[in-house]
């Protein structure tokens, strides 16, 4: 019994060990936000914008999924600045100053830029599985 | 019992309490930000409503472990300054955590939605109940347990690592690449789930013995696969949450391989049906008994969302919309909370109590039961809207995605506030009985 869950428990460090360093494929130099987005992602936390909203369709679900709305291109970026500075009648009004308003659409974009939120049905596989490239 | 220990158990019950409410007014605000926001908006009430959620199913799985661990070791009266220490920073971290969402102070992560600094004093206690659990004859030695015991040290070990890992986003490495950063949080938090999953299910399975007087079902090579297979569930079983993530494929692959061995825990289900029934024959005066079957049939109706939730063409139907709220809600009140609920109709008596008691506690039972079917339903009807909607027609803008999904939302509202009368009344009896009861080891 207890050798059977050493054998699993190493199975499942080798395999955490593989998903932090093989996860994302892509060169470090796209990746690497630049500090006006971490500066965005620290407000994005402080706010708690994800209870509203979802990245990748994860976090709450009162506003829309903003993983693609920065080039989002029936939304211009002016509409987007709108929303954050001011808020809607459904969305409270942060009063965000302009430097704050500026970090979170770079947080944004550089969201946008690790890839697609939604998949299409052109990546579905015959084992009901997906193929995405990335 | 120790005064600490009934302490922990009455402030988990006081959990269960604010999870309802704070539910019930997130919902509300929810349907009605343009109120709300003006008083107490729903970015403000999720977290309350989160949080407290998960401290009560953790607060609840610990409570009850330390508790079955006293009786066990026959330890039962024996003041542990380590138990007591730990049940004394958990608490009041707990309450620090809503004195911060009070004052809008927020760590903004997904289920974890206090400042961070908050961890350090969460780990520190949990790491002293480890310690207590751990150093004694039940924590020690690797032969001839039973099955609960193996799944409470694996749930208390597991919540631990997954604890940590859930708080490496503050690592700049893991923060630098935005597909690392989410698949960690969310290989955490799914397993996460799996190690409270694990506290639960040994609760469950220890009760059912103690009921039965069975000790062969928490023994022999059917309860070690089981385990083994759950064991898996919860190292691998995670990768649904990030199917749409751009991350590498063979999470992906894994995680829905691994997630198909699910079929057989519900075959096992079905082929168990027989014996269940004659079970609820014999034990059904129990209302500890009713908690458990509660729990199973409603593991028996998430676990089929579940599998149809980790097909990935499937998941791109249902990720992000209000049927993965069906499948958390399924969880966390259908089975984590109706196995806590016997645990503690257990541990403080109520099956020994009067029968007007009974009756009332039977009468809120089926309240929430149906509440909670009422409230489950209308959220898959939800999130089937939102899919259709959202991936079969592809429409655009939000505002007309969700024009149809509210009224059915509004529904569940609705079936909320039985919810809080049937569950809410119960808890009060329990927090009742669990300040003025002599009750004390079954």
């Amino acid at each position: 019994m207890f050798r059977s869950w050493i054998v699993l428990f190493v199975v499942f460090i080798v395999y955490t060990y593989m998903v932090y360093s093989n996860c994302d494929k892509r060169n470090t130099n796209d990746s690497i936000p630049d500090k006006r987005a971490l500066a965005g992602w620290k407000t994005w936390q402080a706010k708690n914008c994800q209870s509203c909203h979802q990245i990748y369709g994860l976090g709450g679900y009162l506003g829309p999924d903003l993983t693609n709305v920065a080039r989002d291109t029936a939304k211009k970026e002016i509409y987007l600045r709108t929303f954050i500075k001011y808020g809607t009648g459904k969305m409270p009004n942060f009063h965000l100053n302009d430097s704050e308003v500026n970090s979170l659409i770079a947080f944004l974009y550089w969201i946008d830029k690790s890839g697609k939120s939604k998949v299409s049905k052109d990546k579905v596989t015959w084992s009901g599985n997906y193929n995405l490239e990335q | 019992m120790p005064k600490f220990l009934r302490l922990y158990i009455i402030s988990a019950l006081c959990l269960l309490l604010a999870t309802l409410i704070f539910g019930l007014l997130a919902t509300w605000a929810f349907l009605y930000p343009e109120i709300y926001n003006q008083f107490l908006p729903f970015y403000q009430l999720r977290p309350f409503h989160v949080s407290a959620a998960l401290f009560w199913i953790i607060t609840g799985s610990a409570a009850s472990i330390v508790y079955y661990k006293n009786t066990l070791l026959i330890a039962k009266n024996k003041d542990n300054i380590i138990e007591r220490l730990f049940i004394y920073l958990w608490l009041s971290t707990i309450a620090v955590i809503f004195l911060c969402y009070s004052m809008k102070k927020f760590g903004g992560r997904e289920y974890w939605e206090f400042p961070p600094m908050l961890c350090i004093p969460l780990l520190v206690s949990w790491l002293l109940l480890i310690l207590s659990y751990f150093n004694t004859p039940l924590g020690k030695g690797k032969h001839n347990k039973p099955m609960y015991i193996w799944m409470w040290s694996t749930g208390l070990f597991f919540f631990l690592i997954t604890f940590i890992e859930q708080n490496l986003w503050q690592i700049p490495w893991f923060r630098y690449s935005y597909l690392r950063e989410v698949t960690v949080q969310w290989k955490a938090n799914g397993s996460m789930v799996g190690s409270w999953n694990q506290m639960l299910y040994g609760t469950s399975l220890y009760l059912m013995v103690k009921i039965s007087g069975d000790e062969s079902i928490a023994n022999g090579k059917t309860a070690f696969f089981f385990y083994m297979l759950g064991l898996a569930n919860l190292m691998f079983n995670w990768g649904h949450h990030i199917y749409n993530v751009p991350a590498a494929s063979w999470i992906r692959d894994t995680s829905y391989i691994i997630s198909m061995t699910e079929w057989i825990f519900f075959i096992r289900i079905i082929q168990g049906f027989k014996n269940k029934l004659d079970e609820r024959k014999k034990f059904r005066h129990l209302i500890t008994y009713r908690f458990i079957i509660a729990a199973e049939f409603w593991v028996f109706i998430n676990l089929l969302l579940a599998l149809a939730m980790s097909v990935p063409a499937i998941n791109r139907y249902t990720h992000g919309t209000h049927i993965t709220v069906a499948h958390a809600m399924g969880t966390t009140i259908g089975i984590n909370t109706m196995i806590l609920l016997a645990s503690f109709t257990y541990i403080l008596g109520l099956d020994c109590q009067s029968n007007l008691i009974k009756k009332i506690i039977s009468i809120c039972y089926w309240v929430s039961q149906y509440s909670l079917l009422i409230f489950w339903l209308s959220l898959i009807v939800a999130g089937v809207i939102k899919a259709y909607r959202t991936t079969a027609i592809n429409l655009a803008n939000f505002q007309e995605i969700m024009e149809p999904v509210i009224p059915v939302l509004k529904i569940g509202s609705f079936s909320g506030i039985g919810l809080v009368l049937g569950l809410g009344t119960i808890a009060v009896i329990y927090i009742y009985y669990g300040l003025n009861s002599k009750a004390d080891v079954k």
